[in-house]
């Protein structure tokens, strides 16, 4: 009976012992996600997953198919993405410098698919970010085109072509690949290698006003998932860039009628499908190592 | 005293021999802004002209690994004893002999453009070479690897150390060590200029003094004084040519800029033949004519040039005629296309120039 009462009594400090560990834990897990300090900065970064409608992405030989029904492969893609901003709850923002704000995604190098900053800490429930280079940073001096921006090898765009030489403009989307149904005259491509070359920019001019491109994505994180950033820790908006938009976003259009789309007014129905490439599909918070993504 | 004799000879042997060494320094006076032009456009505060930096930039200039086989200078297409640009060819020829569709622009008094290019493409002196550096008809390179042949080269990072302190070769000292050298060119020593600064001995002869009169009534609206262009676009009539070429529009994009192309200076006019944006007028006569008689109506032709009786362009009797080319051709400036300044340096002969 001693012994029941003793196991009754050890049962009942086990159970305390339990919700006391419970306790504990919980309290470690709330130890990871403080009350936000605005005075420290954590590690902030959106992901850019290139698909490709309800496939992934990879470049040829794999074949798609567009809404218009042409078949296509894929060969290049890059594009710029600029000036990110953070907003909480409560309406307020945080601008990343932007100096540190200019990232060139290139599919062909996953490495490339982050855009790291780092940000004060806080709860974040939309990002905006423009997809191309700003039309004042587009006007500066070659001196404050540094990172992406710059001509250096190793580190900037022009290896990967994004900057038209004879008017002074980072091409702010790039894209080529191969249709077999272009034709090999003038309208198609008078090589015969069937290519199809979408290069996409226009900041709006320097001295005269002209095509202006440049497109500003915003992304509500509300139901995918917010981003809390904290000291040490980085937060991932893990973002979905459907390319297959290009062809079937509101404007949709077929790659044999318009295989090359550059510098010309046509630009303007391709950039407006821009912002209906990105999808969140979710948020890793509190991430310890970029391995977990 | 014989000795005294001897030595005083050394000592000015040994004084000439460093005299010829050190030539550059002699010539070089940084930029100086003639006394009858307007302030520069260009900002210097972010480039400051050095010896060095002007030194390495020529250098870079006459540079033929800028182009893809390293066959093609700036100084290929731009050649100084023709005020920098490619006498002789109406289109100019660059990497593998392809053509392109337009005459290259004299490289001539930099400092004081807004835009560069005919249709202006290129707001900042800097860029420019981007331009000629990734056209795959002229030096059909990047600019990235530019870079890594000059840092691979066994003289140009202690030259870029010699002109920016340390000899990391970047972008911008690349760009701006060219920007140097080209805003050092400066032409405004023609018999022009030394008219109007009134220096002695020098004055118009009655026919140019006639000639600049009608210069005055008829052209200075658009190539005005002192730098003989007013650095706007326009349609000047020329017919369409074959590519095309619509100009301005094809930057702005904007309709009522078609067949628009920058107003060139007519400084040394007599070295820059052939002319207009594809070189289609080889003599200076024909570009008068084509004024004269020449001219393609189109929507976007300059006001300027529809006369009250409905006619187009400029009337002028031959002797107008004689006495406007008189005067143009005080706009020559031998010292420009002689200034050893400007000259291409001996060790990177070797480059085609043709």
């Amino acid at each position: 009976m001693k012994k029941d009462k003793t196991n009754v009594g050890s049962r009942t400090v086990l159970t305390a012992m339990i919700i006391l560990l419970l306790t504990i834990t919980g309290a470690c897990s709330k130890t990871e996600a403080p009350t936000p300090d605005e005075e420290k900065t954590g590690q902030f970064s959106i992901e850019f997953d290139n698909i490709m409608g309800e496939e992934t992405l990879s470049f040829e030989p794999r074949v798609y198919k567009n809404a218009k029904g042409e078949s296509f492969r894929i060969k290049l893609l890059q594009y710029f993405i600029s000036n990110i901003k953070l907003y909480k709850a409560d309406g307020s923002s945080y601008t990343v410098p932007q100096d540190d704000s200019y990232f060139l995604v290139n599919a062909a190098d996953r490495t490339t698919r982050f855009t790291k900053v780092k940000v004060p800490e806080g709860n974040y429930e939309k990002v905006e970010f423009v997809i191309g280079v700003d039309s004042a940073r587009s006007s500066m001096p070659v001196e404050k085109r540094t990172g992406v921006l710059s001509f250096n090898p190793e580190e900037g765009h022009e290896g990967g072509g994004m900057y038209w030489g004879w008017n002074s403009g980072y091409i702010f989307f790039k894209m080529e690949g191969y249709c077999e149904l272009i034709s090999d005259n003038q309208q198609g491509d008078p090589t015969g290698n069937k290519q199809f070359k979408y290069h996409i920019g226009g900041f709006g001019g320097y001295n005269a006003p002209t095509l202006n491109n440049i497109k500003t994505i915003t992304v509500d994180l509300k139901t995918a998932g917010t981003a809390q950033v904290r000291k040490g820790l980085r937060s991932n908006v893990h973002l979905f860039v459907d390319i297959m938009k290009i062809f079937n976003g509101p404007h949709t259009f077929s790659i044999v009628e318009h295989p090359n789309v550059m510098f010309s007014e046509y630009s303007v129905n391709i950039a407006n499908n821009f912002p209906h490439f990105f999808t969140h599909d979710h948020t890793e918070n509190f991430v310890k190592s970029e391995d977990e993504l | 005293m014989k000795k005294i004799f001897v030595l005083i000879g050394i000592v000015a042997l040994v004084w000439a021999c460093k005299k010829g060494e050190d030539s550059i320094p002699d010539l070089f006076t940084g930029f100086l802004k003639p006394n009858n032009f307007p302030e520069p456009t260009y900002n210097f505060s972010r480039n400051m002209i050095t010896k060095e930096g002007f030194e390495l930039g020529k250098r870079l200039f006459y540079e033929p690994r800028l182009s893809r086989n390293n066959t093609v200078a700036c100084g290929s297409c731009h050649i100084q004893s023709a005020a920098f640009t490619h006498h002789g060819h109406d289109v100019s020829h660059g990497i593998d002999d392809r053509l392109g569709i337009r005459n290259p622009m004299p490289i001539m008094n930099m400092a004081w453009q807004k835009e560069f290019f005919w249709d202006g493409g290129v707001f900042d002196l800097d860029l420019a070479a981007v331009n000629a550096i990734t056209n795959p008809v002229e030096m059909d390179e990047t600019v990235p690897n530019v870079l890594r042949k000059l840092r691979a080269h066994p003289d140009y990072p202690a030259l870029f150390k010699k002109a920016f302190g340390t000899d990391e070769i970047t972008d911008a000292r690349f760009f701006k060590a060219l920007s140097q050298y080209m805003l050092m060119a400066v032409s405004n020593n023609a018999k022009y200029d030394h008219v109007m600064r009134k220096e002695a001995g020098y004055a118009f002869t009655e026919q140019e003094q006639k000639g600049y009169l009608f210069y005055q009534k008829n052209c200075s609206s658009c190539h005005n004084e002192p730098l003989f262009t007013d650095r706007s676009y326009r349609n000047n009539g020329l017919s369409p040519n074959r590519a095309n070429d619509t100009g301005r529009d094809s930057v702005t994009l904007n309709p009522a800029d078609r067949y628009k192309f920058k107003v060139p200076s007519l400084r040394n006019i007599s070295y820059t033949a052939p002319y207009m944006h594809d070189g289609r007028f080889l003599t200076l006569n024909r570009v008068i004519e084509h004024y004269r008689t020449g001219m393609v109506d189109s929507p976007t032709l300059d006001p300027v040039f529809r006369q009250a009786d409905g006619s187009l362009g400029i009337k002028m009797s031959d002797t107008e005629k004689d006495n406007l080319i008189a005067f143009l051709k005080t706009l020559d400036d031998r010292d420009f296309l002689t200034n050893k300044l400007l000259a291409e340096p001996e060790i990177n002969s070797g480059f085609v120039v043709n």
